[in-house]
């Protein structure tokens, strides 16, 4: 359930850019989860809902899902994350801590487990869309 | 506002993670081996003695082992909207071997503070009232996060009587004022022999104690009871720090 965190956080910044931007509304929020934190996007999506509800605010949220990939600092190489060779436990661990997939993964080409990971790391917000206030 | 802040919304959530917490304490040095651990674990012990709602957050990521000093096994978070520590002893307390125990970390210094973030802004202190932050060694992504997300935090420092170790403290120290972190006091430990009060001094941040070399320190290790006989910890609890 740490989807319910992520969500608060997600809530928390677009309050944040709300204020500090000056928006009298938001319109839209676009977020995208990446696939290696296999966050549960049905407990994400109930748990954005109910935070923006105990606020009494109500956003369409978009939420798109980005494939994982991963770079070879030592070779080049790039290849798109397979989690189908790890196990319950290990999932869980790089669910909680992506960058915890060095302790279990390497370069299919070079074993080096000194790789970075590129793209569809965890939760980010994309695109806050809102109006402004009127001066 | 921030563009990475606009984007990565882990940040934003940190300091209300922290919020409930009174005082946070990190326990550093610019070099490994002087005793940071110890002194955090057993500065952990001394505090619950004194009924202190306490957290103890190792943040030794590459070499956790507070773990080891008080003997935790087999325990885990409990997860209730985020991350709840476990209570050892009375203590929250929270360590990467949580996730991963066995196996060696190949993490460079952006994906260390990513893992960083990513705990902070997930796990949920409840009833803590003062942190103990276990510090890696050196002066890099752990270091400059804390500053970054935790800037009222206050530091121990801890060196040796070695030169060796306290030309690195000397540069932590000038780091710390810089950016104007309060430093609560150096431990000098595992004094054998010279100690080097009068040197540290001079830096102008106060001893907190010297702590002589304790020859059998290591066979109390796993074990609360032999740890809290133990000359070092008898230093640690006489320290004010509240």
């Amino acid at each position: 359930m740490h989807e319910w965190a992520l969500a608060e956080a997600v809530v928390k910044t677009v309050f944040k850019v709300k204020e500090k931007e000056n928006l009298k509304t938001i319109e839209n929020v676009k977020i995208v989860i990446g696939e290696l934190q296999e966050i549960e996007e049905e407990i994400f999506r109930f748990a954005l809902k109910e935070i923006l509800k105990e606020n009494n605010m109500k956003i369409p949220v978009e939420i798109k899902k980005e494939r994982a990939l991963l770079r070879c600092r030592k070779c080049g190489y790039e290849w798109n994350y397979q989690g189908k060779n790890l196990n319950q436990d290990e999932k869980e661990t790089i669910h909680f801590l992506p960058e915890l997939a060095t302790a279990y993964l390497k370069c299919p080409r070079c074993k080096s487990p000194d790789f970075e990971i590129v793209k569809g790391r965890g939760v980010w917000i994309e695109r806050i869309e809102g109006t402004q206030e009127e001066r | 506002m921030d563009r990475e802040n606009r984007r990565d919304p882990r940040r934003e959530i940190i300091k209300e993670r922290l919020g409930g917490i009174k005082k946070i304490i990190a326990v550093a040095s610019g070099k490994g081996g002087v005793g940071k651990s110890c002194v955090a674990s057993l500065l952990s012990l001394a505090l619950k003695e004194k009924n202190v709602k306490l957290g103890l957050l190792d943040l030794d990521i590459w070499s956790p082992s507070t773990h080891l000093i008080l003997g935790i096994k087999n325990l885990s978070f409990k997860e209730d909207k985020g991350i709840i520590p476990p209570t050892i002893e009375g203590i929250r307390y929270l360590s990467i071997t949580f996730y991963e125990s066995l196996r060696a970390l190949p993490l460079r210094g952006k994906e260390t503070s990513e893992v960083i973030t990513e705990l902070l802004s997930i796990t949920r202190w409840e009833d803590t009232k003062y942190l103990i932050i276990d510090m890696p060694p050196g002066i890099s992504d752990p270091l400059l996060d804390i500053l970054r997300y935790i800037p009222d935090s206050r530091f121990i420092i801890v060196t040796t009587p070695s030169l060796l170790a306290f030309e690195t403290v000397k540069k932590l120290i000038t780091l710390l004022r810089e950016q104007k972190i309060k430093i609560e006091g150096i431990i000098e430990n595992m004094v054998y022999g010279n100690s080097i009060k009068e040197e540290i001094e001079k830096s102008g941040v106060r001893v907190l104690t010297s702590v002589s070399y304790e020859k059998d320190f290591e066979k109390s290790l796993g074990s609360l009871k032999s740890l809290r006989n133990t000359r070092f910890y008898k230093k640690i609890k006489n320290l004010r720090l509240l």
